[in-house]
């Protein structure tokens, strides 16, 4: 496995798909970017979205708490869990009380982060995803590579293939239309059996108790809809303080996303099946996970990563993400908001590779519907990751470190803070510097790998200055 | 109440406050006289087909759409009274006048069109609202590859957030609320639009220009 540095020659070397992303990254940045043409109208949406969120994150415990109280008087049961396990246990249990066997899934990162599938499976309970995307990657054995299009890394014919050789009459066919209306008659009947849906939710209304879900296919809506019992999972991050915050943030998302004006359907769920009405889930249960978001709160600079709305225009748009692709970054959120997210949730222990993933090109932090400052924390998250005093906010700060380099960077200060010792070493440098044989040096060889070696000019500014006749003035 | 909901919230509530920021302005889009090419311009854009009826025409137009597409089997609200309106020359008109679990079958398999109202339209997105109640089911606009919609022209409105304080939704929303805009697509195949993945792979709205 090794840290990402490792890993990212395989998928650069990789020109099926370096050419996936290509064709997916630009489709998606020129389609974002016909949405966005009017910079005042985008820079008034973008500060309304930016608010409304910065809003939630600055309430969040008692919008939290009126979220529950709305729900549970609109007769939605709330579960709260802290770990992932503990969300896999609450959802195994409300499942087996009901009887449930089978599962239909709409698309939720959450889950992908429980790995919800492999656990319901584990435990005997079939769980089909139904979101095209994730069907499709599920017959393939693998994780999204993106948030928001989860198989963009794969092409029309290994698509063909896979469905060659996993639906039963259908041939190989690379027509989209053709392929598209197999997995329709394949998942129907998944659909018409499950005993449970699945889902995400995209917001939460804490002022009406509602549930907002956005989706083209409408296997949301099926999932949502057609099973007797609905399970919605949820970061606890992922609420609107009020109905009327919805329209900015419905019109930030889609267009941020796909660059569409809205998605096929914005499904609002408020009640389980009320009396008289012939359809929907007689229960519906949403289950509240937490899992290192209540630790990135505690910080005031970090918790501006919890106003995200996974509209993935950050990784679209980052000239890292669009040459290795989801995959590389090994974990489930991959990209600038995986770069920030994924070490405060796992640790820097774990995950300290992630923030050094970045040029800081700042493309993210102009893209973001919610204004993150994803650069700025990217650099705290580096900072930390090296930092050993025991203060710092993310589990696993210090990991990163090494005395090499700490050693390196105390000379570089003490260089820079003593004149005579400048002097010294800029001279020394500038005659004896290009002697150095750097490529056979490691931390200079490392470096030299993918940049070439900076020449040492023979005299230092500060000389040529004083040849110039400048003081110190 | 559960160790785990006192843990989060203990520990969300320990943290530094920070300050509550003010919503600044933000006024979207208005149309005036342009709403309704607005919206069909939006909703055709997206594979959805508008067609302006009056409260006069609708049955006939609707009928001579579903027979072109051949369609025999629909499923409608009894208070809309196609079968009286059609007298026997249209397609067999279905009640979802049962809980799914009774209905199930023929919705997933038999039923070629469902046919509903709009609450409402929203010209901005070219977006339909549907408020499904006992008598227009939610999957009635779903299972069907066919949804018609009868969108009433007063009630176009500009915009999402006008709407919704127009009607003031925010005391008290249905089971099920819903925003439609378009059929049924997916772009997850190479980014190739297909559509009827799951839903409907049609969508005709049936403005009626004099409501």
């Amino acid at each position: 496995m090794g840290d990402f540095t490792a890993r990212a020659p395989k998928a650069l070397n990789d020109p099926t798909l370096r050419r996936n992303f290509r064709r997916a990254m630009d489709g998606l940045m020129a389609k974002r970017a016909l949405q966005f043409q009017d910079r005042d109208a985008w820079d008034a949406l973008r500060a309304r979205g930016a608010a409304a969120k910065a809003r939630v994150v600055a309430r969040l415990p008692e919008l939290l708490e009126q979220l529950e109280a709305r729900l549970t008087a609109n007769g939605i049961r709330v579960h709260w869990a802290e770990t992932t396990a503990q969300a896999n246990a609450i959802v195994l249990d409300i499942l087996r009380q009901a009887g449930a066997r089978t599962v239909i899934k709409g698309k939720s990162m959450v889950s992908e982060e429980m790995e919800l599938n492999h656990h319901l499976e584990a435990h005997g309970i079939a769980a089909i995803e139904s979101d095209l995307g994730e069907y499709i990657i599920q017959l393939a054995g693998e994780a999204p590579s993106h948030i928001v299009m989860p198989c963009i890394h794969k092409n029309k014919a290994e698509i063909a293939a896979l469905f060659a050789e996993n639906i039963e009459g259908l041939g190989y066919t690379e027509d989209v239309d053709e392929l598209t209306a197999a997995a329709r008659r394949a998942l129907r009947g998944r659909f018409a059996e499950a005993d449970a849906g699945i889902s995400g939710v995209n917001f939460a209304v804490a002022e009406t108790g509602t549930l907002v879900l956005v989706e083209n296919e409408g296997n949301g809506r099926l999932s949502t809809t057609l099973p007797p019992l609905h399970i919605a999972v949820m970061g606890i991050e992922k609420l609107a303080e009020r109905l009327d915050d919805l329209p900015a943030l419905l019109a930030l998302l889609p267009r941020s996303a796909t660059g569409q004006p809205i998605t096929t359907y914005v499904n609002m769920i408020s009640h389980p099946r009320r009396d008289g009405e012939r359809d929907g889930p007689k229960a519906v249960h949403v289950v509240l996970l937490d899992s290192g978001r209540s630790r990135v709160h505690a910080d005031p600079e970090l918790r501006d990563t919890l106003r995200c709305i996974r509209c993935g225009a950050c990784m679209n748009h980052c000239p890292v993400y669009s040459r290795v692709g989801g995959h590389t970054y090994k974990f489930v959120y991959p990209g600038p908001i995986g770069k920030i997210l994924t070490p405060q949730l796992e640790g820097l222990d774990c995950a300290g590779d992630q923030p050094h993933a970045s040029t800081l090109c700042n493309a993210c932090v102009e893209v973001c519907p919610v204004r993150i400052p994803i650069a700025d924390i990217l650099v705290r998250l580096r900072a930390e990751s090296i930092d050993p005093s025991g203060s710092a906010a993310v589990k696993g700060a210090g990991s990163m470190r090494k005395s090499l380099e700490s050693l390196t960077w105390k000379g570089w200060a003490l260089m820079h803070s003593v004149p005579l010792l400048h002097r010294l070493g800029t001279w020394a440098l500038s005659r004896l510097g290009n002697l150095i044989p750097a490529a056979a040096l490691p931390p200079l060889s490392t470096w030299m790998r993918v940049r070439s070696r900076p020449v040492f000019a023979p005299k230092t500014l500060h000389e040529l200055a004083r040849e110039k006749g400048y003081g110190n003035e | 109440m559960s160790e785990a909901r006192a843990n989060i919230l203990a520990r969300l509530r320990a943290a530094r406050r920070g300050a509550v920021p003010d919503r600044p302005d933000w006024t979207p889009p208005a149309y005036g006289p342009d709403r309704l090419a607005r919206f069909r311009a939006m909703l055709e854009a997206v594979h959805g087909e508008v067609i302006e009826v009056t409260s006069a025409t609708w049955t006939e137009r609707l009928r001579t759409l579903l027979a072109e597409r051949g369609v025999t089997t629909a499923m409608a609200a009894p208070d809309l009274g196609l079968d009286a309106a059609w007298a026997g020359r249209g397609p067999e008109v279905v009640a979802y006048d049962r809980p799914v679990e009774a209905m199930k079958d023929r919705l997933v398999h038999d039923i070629q069109a469902g046919i509903t109202r709009a609450r409402a339209g929203i010209a901005e997105t070219g977006t339909l609202v549907l408020w499904p109640d006992a008598a227009e089911p939610r999957l009635l606009s779903l299972l069907p590859p066919l949804h018609v919609a009868l969108l009433r022209l007063g009630t176009l409105a500009d915009n999402l957030s006008a709407l919704m304080a127009e009607q003031n939704w925010a005391a008290g929303l249905p089971t099920n609320l819903l925003l439609i805009s378009g059929p049924s697509k997916t772009a997850d195949i190479e980014q190739t639009l297909a559509y009827g993945v799951h839903g409907p792979k049609e969508l005709v709205v049936l403005v009626l220009t004099d409501l």
